[in-house]
Order: structure tokens, then C-alpha cells, then sequence
């Protein structure tokens, strides 16, 4: 048999139905069960079999459907996440995913439920390694993992169906309670559509056209020609930009092209794009642009002798930030113990599994951009800038975003879609491929690090030095924020009489460094942790004790001279650990007794971080209202990238009216009707957009009481479009205003209270600081330098827990992305731009996490609760690096610890006698 | 696009030629083209009669073509194949196994294919269809270069044959994460042991050289070796055939040193008789 074209189309069992697609039986079959069959919850995450979204099964097996051929499934049954919902292994994984919140962002769901079905209907009792194994080919970057393995666990337990009502998420609870995630069901059905599931089925496509080179002057042939040619609708270029050619984050920082105009800065800079239908780009000539590849510099150290990048910045150096209190030069010679060294970190990719995705379309004389992202606000302003309208005139319309981490929060596709939907007044689409999305969107700074630490002889902290240059490659992005925050917080949670800590970001033909889960901290405490350790060593101390000896307490002056009265909860993370420490490093001594190759080790280390932007106002609104139905509704803005803010914030604004969350209907972050929530990054939703869901919350409850005129006790209640309210035994029905639109409308907005710093760095850069200490176990192999984890216990005060499950899922995610950044993490230019050289952790790479929460209180955040999101990473490379160091003598100074790095510290260890 | 799906290795032979790409499991095809659009013209093997399944005939194994990594570890095989079983169980993830095949492993050629080293290991040949009829010829002359084969354009390989033979298999494969990992370096190890010495030892290497290599100077050293005097033997032999380069997974100096513990641990495993099925 031959399928030479596809008149005959592909006959295959999809789901229980037999189905023929006319499709090419030599495509991928994963486009043509989405584009085809509108199996939108087969996901592709990078078209090489890397990452297992697009997982399916064949026969019963799972396989990647990016990397098979459509005809191969000829006469074969194929079977999605949808499908796998009729029958009673995805039933009983859907139950499990939701009970434990294993979906975060929810686009490698359909990959790990399908592959955990696969291993469910093999039977069997299962244990964890036989979970990894069936669930190994599936990469997640938000949860950590040890949720789905809790989850498939489970399902494998629960043999009888799951009755229909256990299907719908858990909604009860208020503040405190582990709340099922309200938007989860979606995600565990296949049913959530995320940024390149919602483009019309007529909608064109769009390819953007790269710079192959890390510098390269460029000329282009006749485009004219070149389009007609082709067959393509629109080819766009710099000229073809009606606004500002340029975008940014930072005021006054503004500086990325949406084209390259005359050289490209940085290896996958757009220069052009082109549009029109699947098929002609499908059939793309070369693109008829010449290049000239000029010399590059990449790293900071060449950059004050390279080409200036950007005109007004000298020596390439975007900009610097200083934090200095009392004197660290004139106190450091003074110390009884004084530590220093040079630690560095590389370029990290944020790897979520969705690739950048949007959809444009032109509304009269307005433009509305479906996209993945974490910023629906800035989003619109950036684009109102390029297109040369009104920010009213820009419509965003958030899909699900498959995880952020801090690179959705920059423009990347919406600009070229917009602009083309805008010329040809029809749907353009796109999706970056993997290696599109790894060249050419943000990454973490690379780090390179100088820092001394003296103490006396007691063990005090005398003073520290700091100086750290950072590659913010060739545009501005979020580089800004991270020289800014750095200094701020590379003292780590300690009193430190004594600091000076310089920043500067520097300007390299690199991608733009941006926004990643810490801005810059995760850098810096690798350096401040690594030497506490060596300081502790050298004072003859416990490790964990000199940490507590130091750490700030309630009263204690910030390296910034911010005194916190109340809430300064990192004394008791490092209590939280003490049994855990004490009971492991027992472990350890008892286990390298008996052993000579491979060698246990432990490791602690502390994290702070303020939540919120670095003494700038970043106010959130939300919006609530009751319908003359009685409808609570609730617009949520704080974009739920995984984290939970859909859930958290209706926690929030649910307790604060006095209902539950059930009872709150939510409206979503689209622009036109929800108010701007802000930015989700900086660990800021759950404490500012938290604060206006509480006041929202409390005014609309005011209202309602008014109305009702009974007292600040009284339940309220909802029967029949009424509200019912309940006081003292009595009740009392509100007949609500039949009018259009809400009958009860609130708006409220906070935003932090905070005060400028001056020239030295001091004064109230945040109102909130969240702080965490976490301890690593892990072994050694000695002979080949590899690391296996055994445990992480993870400490982190939030103030209160506004819902405990999802701050594990914080706790546990963030952990997993600190494994990488210390073990295996590093993005090279040009070298690996896709996800089998750029590894990530995988199933099998994190050890069972011990989550601790602990709740200070704060004095601002809503219900006491502070941010979590960034700190979770923190301290996770610092702690894992120490345990290599304790376990194995060697201090790894230049990351990421790969076998060869860490044995290759080990012999010159051996060599040197000194780390 | 033409995607030919013969059901008999002829029809399949007659397809050949004219940039036709072979394709079975897809698994390297489909990544090579880098989000690009599939070949004009592919062959599809995976529905021709008897190309898929592992058989013992005549004294030899035989691989058919078409036998993906699953079938390999779902097949019952003798001790001497714990390597390629271990190999199996380390090809990518379950997704790769469960279509990925062991001759398309052979023929992608990578210097990292992570069946190789067992297959050569236990003096696997290629069988060879061709126009002319079938030929045979060594795996270790099959494979000449990275992504170089000695298959003309007209030909495919039809099975990998495996002499039978007695001795316990072992693999190793060192990496910087546990699945979906491309190797640093991998050793696999068929070992016979008489009393508690070794009486032949078969060792290959991976990703240290363009096209993994058997270490012949090291198997005759090992040749008498007890369990406790491999490491002494490994550390101090000669291997010239292993040539590591530097790349993003590690450094020459790292692979040249790691792999003698890897080499030393492999056939160490297979002495104990490690039950790695």
C-alpha cells in the first residue's frame, strides 16, 4: 500500500471514533491530529521528541507525535488526554492530578496523563522508580515533579471510577485551606487552550526571519519580488513598522527593535518576517537577505573594547547599582576571619514547555492579540507604541500560559502578528519553534562575582564587599531590575553592619538577559552562601548555627537600613531545619564511615527576596461586582502563568466578602474588561494584587451590608438571585437593582508602600520581604564527579499560607529549577538551542522535597501573607553546592556543577590541599 | 510528500533510490529536520512482512530491522545481552524506545548512539538488502564516520545478527540527567568468567571517538583478571582508540579520565552478575 497523496486520507481510530483526516501522511502526525483533527490538547513543546507534551498513544503505547508520520497510524488507534477521560485510567489520573495539584500550568499535562495512563492499564502495584521510568520522556518546568508522581501513585490506588461529582475541583475554603486549583479542571480534562490553541482555522502564518550570526550587518534582495514569488499575502520589515520600531520594559530603557535596522545585535535577531498561508511557508524559498557577519563580542570581559552596542552607553555598560552602608573597606581588616572569591554562573533558559504563541486580528480600527503571557497591561502599551495607536485601541486577550518564569513578561510574538493582521486585516498566527524560542528570547544574566566576607572572632558578620557584573546581553530588558536588586539583596537575610555591593549590567552580542524567577539573587547568594560555609569552616562553626547566629531578627536594620518590627521570619527557617540538619548529618558521618567512592554530603543555605518592584510604585486593581442576578464576579487580572494567583487571589477576595470560593464567578485578564493587575513576576500577586482583592472583597461586603442594613457580623448569603443575609438567627433578603450590568460594582487598587533609595543604596526599596532556608542531601561519586540527590527540605516563611498546596507547588517547582541552575543548566549562543542540549531537570533528577511552612505574619501583605515564587530557588543551588563541597571536599566556584566540573574540583582539591 | 508503506522487503528495495529517506520509528528522522518540511519521498518500514521481532537460528540472532527498543526489552534473551537490554532501558524515554529501532540507531550513526557499544560488544553484524542480494558485514566496519554508513542508497539494512554466545552483558552510560540524556560516555561489557577469573572479555565504548570502538588491547588484558584486579588493569592500559572531544556535555580531559571507572564498574558489573534485566 502507498499513500502517495492524500486524496486518500488517513483512516485511524482518534478516541473511540473512527476518523479519516486528509492530511500529508508525511507530516508530523502531532500538527495533523491539531490542525486536522482539533485535538488541541496534543501540545508541542519541540518537534524533536525532547520533551514528550506531545505525547499520545498508539496501540496502547505512548510515543511522541511530533516525531511520527501521520500515514504511519494508518489503520491504528490513536489515543489523546481527551480521550483517555472515557475511560477509567483518565479518569482516576484527572481526580488525582486535581486532589494534588499536579497540573501548575498545565501544557505538559497531556503528556504525563497519557504517559501514566499507558502505565496504569499495564496494572500492577507501582512504586515511584516505576512511575519515573513510564513518565521520564515528559519534561516539566513548573512543578517539580513530585506532585505527578504523588498523583499517578494515587490514581494507581483508586481503582473504583470516580463519581462524576469528585470530578469538579474542590471549591470550598477560604484563606488557609489547600483549595483545589479552580482552573485546573481544564487542564486535567485537555481541555485548557493555551497561546497556539486558539488561532481561526483560516487565520495565516507567520515566520519571523533571524540573524544567523551573533553581529551581522544585512542587505535584502527585492522583497516584492520575493513575495510574489513565494506566494506569500505580506512581507514585513523595519520601514513596515507604523510606530516606534522599538520596545522595552524599563522606562527609558526601551531599546529592542521589533526589526533589526542595518545590524543585527545578538544570533536570532528578527530582521524581517513573512506571511501567508501553512502551505506557501511550508514551501519557503531563501529569504533574499544578505549578511555580513561582523566580529561579536559575548562576554562582559571584552565588552569596554568592543563596538558600542547602544550609542549613549559607554563601555557597554547599561547602567550600575550601589548599596553601601557603614564603611566595608575601613571594617574588613579588622575581622578576625575574612573569606573572598570569584564565583560565576552561565546564561539560563527559562525552558518552559510552551513555546511563545500568539493570534491577531484587526476589529475596525482596533487590535485584539490572544497571546501566552504574564503582563496583559504592559503587553498592550508596548504594542499601542510599535503600531502607532492608542493603548485603548489594543485589545489583549491572555490565553493559559505554559509557564513564564520571568521571559513572557517581555514582547516576543505579538508584535509581528499585530503588525501583519493590522496591514492584511485578516487572523495571523504564530508559534516560535523550540530553537526559535531558546535563540531569541530572554535568559537569566550570566554572573560573574567578587565577594569577601569578614566576621570577628565570634562568628559576627564585620562587613562585606560585593561586586558583581552581569551580561545583560544586547538590549535592556529587565537588566535594570537585576543590577538594582542585586546589591540589595546579596547580603543574604544576615546583619551586616558593614557593605558595599556594586552592580553593573553589561551590553554583549548575546540574547537580551531579562526577568528569570530571582532577577539576579539566585546568582548572587551562590557566591554569599558558598563563602558563609567556608567562613563557618574557618571559625570551627556549625554551619547552620552560624547562619542563625547572624540572620536578621525583627528590629535588625537591612543593608539598606529598612528595620522591620514585625515579620522578619528567617530565624525561624533556620530553626524549622535544625532537627532535619542534626538527624542528616549524623546520616552522612555514619554513611561515608562505610564508604570510600562515593561520599554523602549536606548542605543549608538562607534567601530573601522583596516582593514587589524596587522602590517604584506597581499598583494592581481588581474589579468586582454582583449581577442583578446575584452573581459574585470577580475580574482577575494577576495572570495565573501556574503559580495559582486564579485561585489565591479568589481565596482572598472570597474571605475578605464573607463567602466561598464557589460562589465567585471569575472574569479573566482580557484588557477590555478587566482592570491592570500588574505584572506577574517580582513575587507580587499574592501580596498587591492580593491587597486589592481584600479591599475589593471588604468594600463589596460593605456595600452589601449597607444595603441591608444590618451589621459588620452578618453572613452573607445568595438564594434566587437575591442576597441573603444572616444576623443573629435573622435573615434578610436584598432585592438587587435589575439594572444593566453589575448591580454592585467595586474597584479597589494598592500599591506598596515604599520610599526611594539615595545614592548609597538606603532606604525602603520593598514592603515586603519573604525569607527561606533550605537544606540538601545528596552523594557524591568521588571517581566520576556525578551528584545524586537524596532530599531537600525547604523552609520557607510566607507570612500566612493563603493556600498550602499551592505553596508546596511553588516550593517544589522552584527547587527543581535550582537543581538545574547548580547541576546542569547553561544556554550557549548558537551551541544548544534546543532541549537535548539544554537539559533541564528531568522525573528523574528530584529528590522527594519536605516542604515547610512556616507563617510570621506581615504588617502588609493581605491576611499576613507575603510572595513566594522567586525565593524558592534561592537558596537551592547554594545548599546543593555546599552538601558537594561537605560531602566531597571540592567548592565549585563556576557553575552549572556537571560530573566534569565537579571532578574536576575534586582534583585540584587533591592537588591543592585548599578549596 | 509521498510516504510509501511497502509490506515486503522487495517492494520495499524498489522504493529505494531517488533521495528517498528511510524512515522506521522516526525518531531521528523527524529531529533532523529541524522543524523543517518532511522529505519529498520517505520509505516506511515498519509494515514490511518480518522485519520486526528478535529469532535464533542457525547459532545466530537475529534483529529485525523494524524491532524497537521495547521489543528489545520485552524479549527473553541470554544473559550475554544484558547490555543492549541496559542500552534499551537508557535509549531516551519510553516514547524513543517505543519506536526508535536498534538498526535505525545503527544507521543515524551518531557517535553517541547508545546502542552500539552493546552490539559491538557481542560482535554484532548488519545484514545488508540490497539489489544484489544480501550482504553481511561487521558493525564495526558498518558504521565508518559520524552519520556515515556503508549502505548505498539502493540498500537497507534488513537485521542486526548476534552470534550466540555465552557471558553476562553490561552497559554503563554516564550523563548529566537521568532521562532524555545524550551520553557523556557509555561502556558495554560481555565478560565470560571461568572460576573467578575472567576467560574473554568483550568492552566497547561510546561517544569517546567519531564511531564507538572495541578495546581489544584491554580485552586480552583482562584475559585472567579476578574482580579485584580490573581496576588496576583498566587504569593502566592503553587505549588508543579512544579520542574524546570537548563539547557542551564535557571535556576531553573528563571523558578520557571518567570513562577508565566507567570501563573498570561495567565489567566489574558483569562479574557480579548483576541481574541489569
Amino acid at each position: 500500500m502507498s499513500l502517495d497523496d492524500p486524496k486518500g486520507g488517513i483512516a485511524l481510530t482518534l478516541n473511540g471514533e473512527a476518523v479519516i483526516l486528509g492530511a500529508d501522511p508525511a507530516a508530523r502526525l502531532s500538527e495533523v491530529l491539531r490542525e486536522r483533527a482539533g485535538a488541541r490538547d496534543v501540545k508541542v513543546g519541540c518537534n524533536a521528541g525532547d520533551c514528550g507534551a506531545c505525547t499520545v498513544l498508539l496501540d496502547g503505547e505512548a510515543v511522541c507525535a511530533c516525531i511520527t508520520a501521520a500515514g504511519q497510524v494508518e489503520g491504528r488507534v490513536v489515543e489523546t488526554q481527551r480521550g483517555l477521560l472515557e475511560g477509567p485510567e483518565g479518569q482516576r489520573l484527572a481526580a488525582a492530578f486535581q486532589r494534588h495539584q499536579a497540573a501548575q500550568c498545565g501544557i505538559c499535562t497531556p503528556g504525563m496523563m497519557v504517559s501514566a495512563a499507558a502505565l496504569l492499564r499495564r496494572g500492577g502495584a507501582l512504586n515511584e522508580a516505576a512511575v519515573a521510568d513510564a513518565l521520564g520522556g515528559v519534561l516539566c518546568r513548573c512543578t517539580g515533579y513530585r506532585k505527578i508522581i504523588d498523583a499517578v501513585l494515587d490514581a494507581s490506588r483508586h481503582k473504583a471510577l470516580v463519581a462524576e461529582g469528585d470530578r469538579a475541583p474542590v471549591s470550598e475554603g477560604g484563606v488557609g485551606a489547600r483549595v483545589e486549583r479552580l482552573d485546573g479542571w481544564p487542564k486535567v480534562a485537555g481541555l485548557e487552550r493555551f497561546g497556539d490553541d486558539v488561532a481561526p482555522a483560516d487565520a495565516l502564518s507567520l515566520r519571523v526571519i533571524r540573524s544567523p550570526f551573533h553581529r551581522a550587518g544585512f542587505t535584502f534582495g527585492d522583497l516584492d519580488a520575493y513575495r510574489a514569488a513565494a506566494g506569500l499575502e505580506l512581507v514585513l520589515t523595519a520601514k513596515d513598522v507604523p510606530g516606534e520600531n522599538c520596545f522595552g520594559v524599563i522606562p527609558g530603557f526601551e531599546d529592542q527593535p521589533v526589526f533589526a535596522e542595518g545590524e543585527t545585535r545578538f544570533k536570532g535577531e528578527a530582521v524581517a518576517a513573512v506571511v501567508g498561508t501553512p502551505e506557501a511557508l511550508a514551501a519557503l524559498p531563501d529569504f533574499p537577505v544578505t549578511w555580513e557577519e561582523r566580529p561579536a563580542n559575548l562576554t562582559p570581559r571584552g565588552a569596554a573594547e568592543a563596538a558600542q552596542l547602544h550609542g549613549t552607553r559607554a563601555d557597554n555598560v547599561m547602567c550600575r547599582g550601589r548599596v553601601a552602608r557603614g564603611d566595608a573597606a575601613g571594617a574588613m581588616p579588622g575581622a578576625a576571619h575574612v573569606v573572598s572569591g570569584d564565583f560565576s554562573t552561565g546564561f539560563i533558559e527559562h525552558a518552559y514547555i510552551e513555546p511563545e504563541a500568539a493570534v491577531a486580528r484587526r476589529v475596525g480600527d482596533r487590535i485584539e492579540v490572544q497571546c501566552c503571557t504574564q503582563a496583559p497591561y504592559m503587553n498592550r502599551d508596548g504594542l499601542a507604541r510599535i503600531l502607532g495607536l492608542a493603548p485603548g485601541d489594543v485589545r489583549i486577550l491572555p490565553t493559559a500560559t505554559g509557564g513564564g518564569f520571568g521571559s513572557k513578561l517581555d514582547l516576543t510574538a505579538q508584535p509581528y502578528v499585530a503588525l501583519a493582521a493590522w496591514r492584511l486585516n485578516r487572523p495571523v498566527r504564530i508559534a516560535y519553534t523550540r530553537t526559535e524560542s531558546i535563540a531569541s528570547s530572554t535568559k537569566r544574566h550570566p554572573s560573574e562575582i567578587r565577594m569577601e566576607i569578614g566576621a570577628d572572632a565570634e562568628g559576627r558578620l564585620v562587613a562585606e564587599t560585593f561586586d558583581g557584573v552581569f551580561n545583560t546581553g544586547a538590549y535592556a530588558s529587565w537588566g535594570p531590575t537585576v543590577a538594582n536588586r542585586v546589591p540589595i539583596h546579596a547580603s543574604g537575610p544576615y546583619l551586616t553592619p558593614n557593605y558595599r555591593a556594586d552592580s553593573a549590567g553589561v551590553h554583549t552580542n548575546t540574547a537580551p538577559s531579562g526577568a528569570f524567577r530571582g532577577f539576579g539573587v539566585p546568582q548572587s547568594a551562590v557566591a554569599q552562601e558558598q563563602l558563609f560555609d567556608m567562613l563557618a569552616e574557618k571559625l570551627g562553626m556549625d554551619r547552620l548555627a552560624f547562619r542563625k547566629l547572624n540572620c536578621l531578627r525583627n528590629g535588625d536594620p537591612t543593608v539598606t537600613g529598612q528595620v522591620f518590627e514585625t515579620g522578619m521570619g528567617i530565624e525561624a527557617c533556620f530553626e524549622a531545619l535544625e532537627p532535619h540538619w542534626a538527624w542528616a548529618l549524623a546520616g552522612a558521618e555514619q554513611f561515608n564511615a562505610t564508604h570510600d567512592t562515593v561520599k554523602r554530603g549536606v548542605g543549608v543555605a538562607g534567601g530573601w527576596y522583596g516582593c514587589g518592584n524596587t522602590s517604584m510604585s506597581n499598583p494592581s486593581t481588581i474589579r468586582a461586582g454582583v449581577t442583578p442576578a446575584g452573581e459574585v464576579v470577580l475580574h482577575q487580572g494577576a495572570m495565573d502563568i501556574g503559580q495559582g494567583s486564579n485561585t489565591v487571589i479568589t481565596q482572598i477576595f472570597a474571605e475578605a466578602l464573607g463567602v466561598s470560593v464557589s460562589q465567585v464567578a471569575l472574569v479573566g485578564p482580557d484588557t477590555d474588561v478587566t482592570p491592570d493587575a500588574g505584572k506577574t513576576s517580582a513575587s507580587r500577586q499574592t501580596f498587591i494584587t492580593g491587597n486589592a482583592a481584600r479591599l475589593a472583597g471588604a468594600a463589596l461586603r460593605a456595600q452589601i451590608l449597607r444595603l441591608g442594613n444590618v451589621g459588620e457580623g452578618a453572613e452573607i448569603g445568595f438564594e434566587d438571585g437575591t442576597i441573603v443575609l444572616s444576623e443573629g438567627g435573622e435573615k434578610r433578603r436584598v432585592e438587587l437593582p435589575q439594572d444593566e450590568g453589575y448591580a454592585l460594582e467595586v474597584t479597589e487598587s494598592y500599591d506598596p508602600p515604599t520610599l526611594p533609595l539615595d545614592e548609597n543604596g538606603q532606604g525602603v526599596p520593598y514592603a515586603v520581604f519573604g525569607t527561606t532556608a533550605q537544606m540538601a542531601e545528596l552523594e557524591v561519586d568521588l571517581e566520576l564527579g556525578t551528584v545524586k540527590l537524596l532530599r531537600i527540605v525547604a523552609a520557607h516563611d510566607v507570612g500566612r499560607a493563603i493556600n498550602p498546596l499551592l505553596v508546596e507547588g511553588q516550593i517544589e517547582g522552584g527547587v527543581a529549577q535550582g537543581l538545574g541552575l547548580a547541576l546542569m543548566e547553561e544556554f550557549l549562543p548558537g551551541r544548544t538551542e534546543n532541549l537535548h542540549d539544554y537539559l533541564i531537570p528531568t522525573i528523574g533528577d528530584v529528590p522527594p522535597i519536605e516542604s515547610i511552612i512556616i507563617e510570621s505574619g506581615d504588617e502588609h501583605g493581605p491576611f499576613g501573607a507575603k510572595g513566594l515564587g522567586e525565593h524558592c530557588l534561592i537558596p537551592t543551588a547554594p545548599a546543593v553546592l555546599n552538601a558537594i563541597a561537605h560531602a566531597s571536599g571540592a567548592r565549585i566556584h563556576h557553575l552549572p556543577a556537571t560530573p566534569a566540573t565537579v571532578r574536576a574540583a575534586i582534583l585540584a582539591q587533591r592537588e591543592n590541599g585548599t578549596e | 510528500m509521498t510516504l510509501h508503506r511497502p509490506e515486503s522487503l522487495d517492494e520495499a528495495l524498489s522504493l529505494l533510490g531517488g533521495g528517498a529517506v528511510v524512515l522506521a520509528g522516526g525518531t531521528d528522522v523527524y529531529p533532523g529536520l529541524r522543524d523543517g518540511p518532511p522529505p519529498s519521498r520517505m520509505v516506511d518500514l515498519t509494515r514490511v512482512a518480518g522485519l520486526r521481532g528478535i529469532s535464533l537460528r542457525d547459532g545466530l540472532w537475529r534483529i529485525g530491522a523494524a524491532t524497537t527498543w521495547t521489543d528489545v526489552l520485552r524479549a527473553e534473551l541470554p544473559a550475554c545481552f544484558a547490555g543492549l537490554k541496559g542500552a534499551a532501558r537508557e535509549v531516551g524515554s519510553v516514547q524513543i524506545q517505543n519506536t526508535g529501532t536498534v538498526a535505525g540507531n545503527i544507521c543515524n550513526a551518531s557517535p553517541a548512539a547508545d546502542g552500539v557499544p552493546a552490539l559491538m560488544a557481542l560482535d554484532a553484524q548488519v545484514e545488508v538488502a540490497g539489489p544484489e542480494g544480501p550482504r553481511r558485514v561487521a558493525l564495526e566496519q558498518f558504521i565508518r564516520g559520524p552519520r556515515n554508513v556503508d549502505l548505498r542508497p539502493s540498500e537497507i539494512v534488513s537485521a542486526v545478527l548476534v552470534p550466540e554466545a555465552t557471558g553476562q552483558g553490561a552497559f554503563r552510560k554516564l550523563g548529566a540527567r537521568k532521562y532524555l540524556v545524550i551520553s557523556i560516555a557509555m561502556v558495554a561489557a560481555v565478560v565470560e568468567v571461568s572460576g573467578n577469573a575472567i576467560s574473554r572479555a568483550r568492552v566497547s565504548v561510546g561517544s569517546c571517538s567519531p564511531v564507538a570502538v572495541r578495546l581489544r588491547g584491554l580485552e586480552e588484558a583482562l584475559t585472567g583478571a579476578t574482580v579485584a584486579e580490573v581496576p588496576g588493569i583498566v587504569a593502566g592500559a592503553d587505549l588508543p582508540g579512544l579520542t574524546p572531544i570537548d563539547d557542551v556535555r564535557a571535556s576531553a580531559a573528563y571523558r578520557r579520565e571518567a570513562v577508565r571507572t566507567l570501563i573498570a564498574r561495567t565489567i566489574t558489573d558483569a562479574m557480579e552478575v548483576r541481574d541489569v534485566t
